[in-house]
């Protein structure tokens, strides 16, 4: 079957694999009808995420048909169309009986390479190299999804798959941002990044009570389909001083909670931008840290950040004594996707929370390394692509 | 490719050498034989009998369980009873028992829980490169290495 595959750094390619097999009686193997790209994606095309291996299929957030399934599976049957959980829990740990189901302690079978990096290993996630378990990627034509009956959600009648696909990964991971932040009725809330999770976490946060909200990008086209989709209000980066403006929008308090959704490749206008760049790529430090050093600092006394970006590893000139001196409660996670799918498909279902605006571009299979090029260099306004194995429908 | 292959090659060995800058700076020389353990999410009664992946493993190590603190389950630990046949080097080469007693323990864990132990897709890649060779490496002794 054709598939999407990591081949290097910077470089994909559409590649003949093997198809899926049921490897456990508690998999479905799926039939991808659409996936999207996701700027964790980025940061391993970019080779900052180790352990990937040339071939490797990408892609993490999806929809699909069950074509088949495993002779333990309880909760699907073939024909179900189903939205996945990028994460994969496996219902009966610890963890993923509190809630906390991107740290399942079963569905990562190389937990040593994560454990020497981190301490302890989180669980795994599709198509996200092989210190998570070397799941292949959803950017296929069929992909197969263990502990199904956990991580494989029936997409009801009401929601089209359009709405769904976001259901997946970018909406649950905005809405944790919001909801383990601690976003409480008459917050304001910041977020950075107006890329589909930080414009879900927006939103997340308006649903969540916040009075208001401040979303900071600088690409227009992204900063208007926020305000116009989700209601934030926007500010540019590059053409103010973040942490004034947040001051005098907040009454000279700061925000109550400020989301990161923008990750460990962040981008700046100042000179910190070339001077982590430079450590970057010297491998001095693994991750550009600048939104979630903006955040701290711009947050309220006794305020709360949550970062939402992916980061690898090690960082520099991380405020520190900004978070003990001013009482700030600090927090990060891989999204707990099973804890509020169900919850968001009703949402989306109801009107509540809209998600088909972010597919900006639609593209087969064979055009997805095009598709990746168009959204890590932000080109045509791309905001999310969407990747039909079955051929665009434009 | 250079990056990413600079990592894998470093996690080969990463977590051998936070071991043993760890014994060295406890000033002994020698890793003690200390337990491994996982937390099992399941009442005491359920690890009464042995778990299969650690039968094989009966006559080479001590087992023994107690209920976790806050209502966290079981701890189902084991120790080798001899420790000759470890070291870095075992450890490096995928030898080391210490190892099998790892990956035993973690399928038990999985196997109470779960009723199965997840498997990796296979295989692993289409296709082998130099690089991918060694993220391989990394990860075939992945599941029997880490800080357990
Ligand atoms: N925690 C999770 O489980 C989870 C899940 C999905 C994605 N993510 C992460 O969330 C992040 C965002 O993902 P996405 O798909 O929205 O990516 P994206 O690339 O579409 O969006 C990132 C946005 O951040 C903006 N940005 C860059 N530097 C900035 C700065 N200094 N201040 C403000 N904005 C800045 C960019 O202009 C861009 O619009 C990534 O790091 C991704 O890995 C995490
Ligand atoms: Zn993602
Ligand atoms: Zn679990």
């Amino acid at each position: 079957m054709k598939a999407l595959c990591w081949e290097g750094v910077n470089k994909l390619a559409v590649e003949d694999v093997p198809e899926p097999e049921l490897r456990n009686d508690q998999d479905v193997i799926a039939k991808v009808t659409a996936g999207t790209t996701c700027g964790s994606d980025l940061h391993l095309i970019g080779g900052y995420i180790p352990a990937m291996r040339a071939g490797d299929v990408i892609g993490h957030e999806f929809i699909g048909e069950v074509v088949e399934t495993g002779p333990a599976v309880r909760r699907h049957r073939v024909g179900d169309r189903v939205v996945v959980s990028s994460f994969v829990g496996c219902g009966r740990c610890w963890y993923c009986a509190n809630d906390l189901w991107s740290l399942c302690d079963n569905s990562n079978t190389n937990p040593g390479i994560t454990q020497a990096m981190w301490g302890y290993e989180p669980g795994t996630v599709f198509g996200y190299s092989h210190a998570a378990t070397g799941l292949r990627g959803s950017h296929a034509e069929y992909v197969r999804v263990p502990f199904a009956d956990y991580g494989a959600f029936t997409i009801p009648e009401g929601v089209d798959d359009d709405s769904a696909l976001f259901v997946s990964d970018s909406a649950p991971t905005g809405w944790m941002g919001a909801d383990l932040g601690g976003v409480r009725p008459g917050d304001v809330v910041a977020v950075w990044g107006c890329g589909a999770v930080g414009q879900m976490a927006a939103r997340a946060a308006m649903l969540l009570g916040a009075e208001r909200v401040i979303s900071i990008d600088r690409f227009p086209e992204r900063l208007a389909m926020t305000r116009e989709h989700i209601g934030s209000e926007t500010i540019d980066y590059t053409e103010t001083d973040v942490g004034a403006e947040l001051r005098e929008r907040t009454g000279g308090r700061g925000p109550d909670v400020c989301i990161e959704a923008v990750g460990m490749e962040a981008h700046s206008p100042g000179p910190e931008y070339a001077y982590d760049q430079v450590k970057q790529q010297l491998r001095l430090q693994t991750d550009r840290p600048t939104a979630v050093r903006e955040a701290i600092y711009a947050c309220r006394k006794a305020g709360s950040v949550f970062v939402l970006g992916v980061f690898g590893g090690v960082v520099d000139k991380f405020p520190l004594g900004a978070v003990m001196n001013k009482g700030l409660t600090l927090r990060g996670a891989q999204m707990h996707g099973q804890r509020y799918i169900p919850m968001l498909l009703e949402r989306v279902a109801k009107g509540e929370l809209s998600t088909r605006h972010l597919a900006t571009h639609e593209v087969s299979l064979d055009d997805a390394p095009h598709a990746y090029d168009m959204f890590k260099n932000k080109k045509d306004d791309c905001v999310r692509a969407v990747i039909r194995p079955d051929g665009a429908r434009t | 490719m250079k990056r990413a292959l600079g990592t894998a090659a470093a996690l080969v060995g990463a977590g051998v050498a936070i071991r043993r800058l760890k014994s060295r700076a406890s000033g002994s020389g020698t890793e003690p034989n200390r337990w491994l353990v996982v937390t099992v999410n399941c009442p005491p009664e359920r690890l009464r009998e042995i778990p299969a992946p650690l039968v094989g493993l009966a006559d080479h190590v001590e087992i023994r369980t107690a209920p976790a603190p806050g209502g966290k389950g079981t701890e189902l630990a084991a120790r080798l009873r001899e420790t000759d046949a470890t070291g870095t080097l075992k450890r490096l080469t995928g030898d080391d028992p210490r190892q099998r007693v790892r990956r035993a323990l973690r399928e038990a864990k999985s196997l109470v829980e779960t009723g199965e132990v997840m498997k990796p897709d296979a295989p692993p890649t289409v296709r082998d490169t130099p690089g991918g060779k060694l993220v391989g490496l990394a990860t075939r002794r992945a599941g029997g290495e880490g800080r357990l």
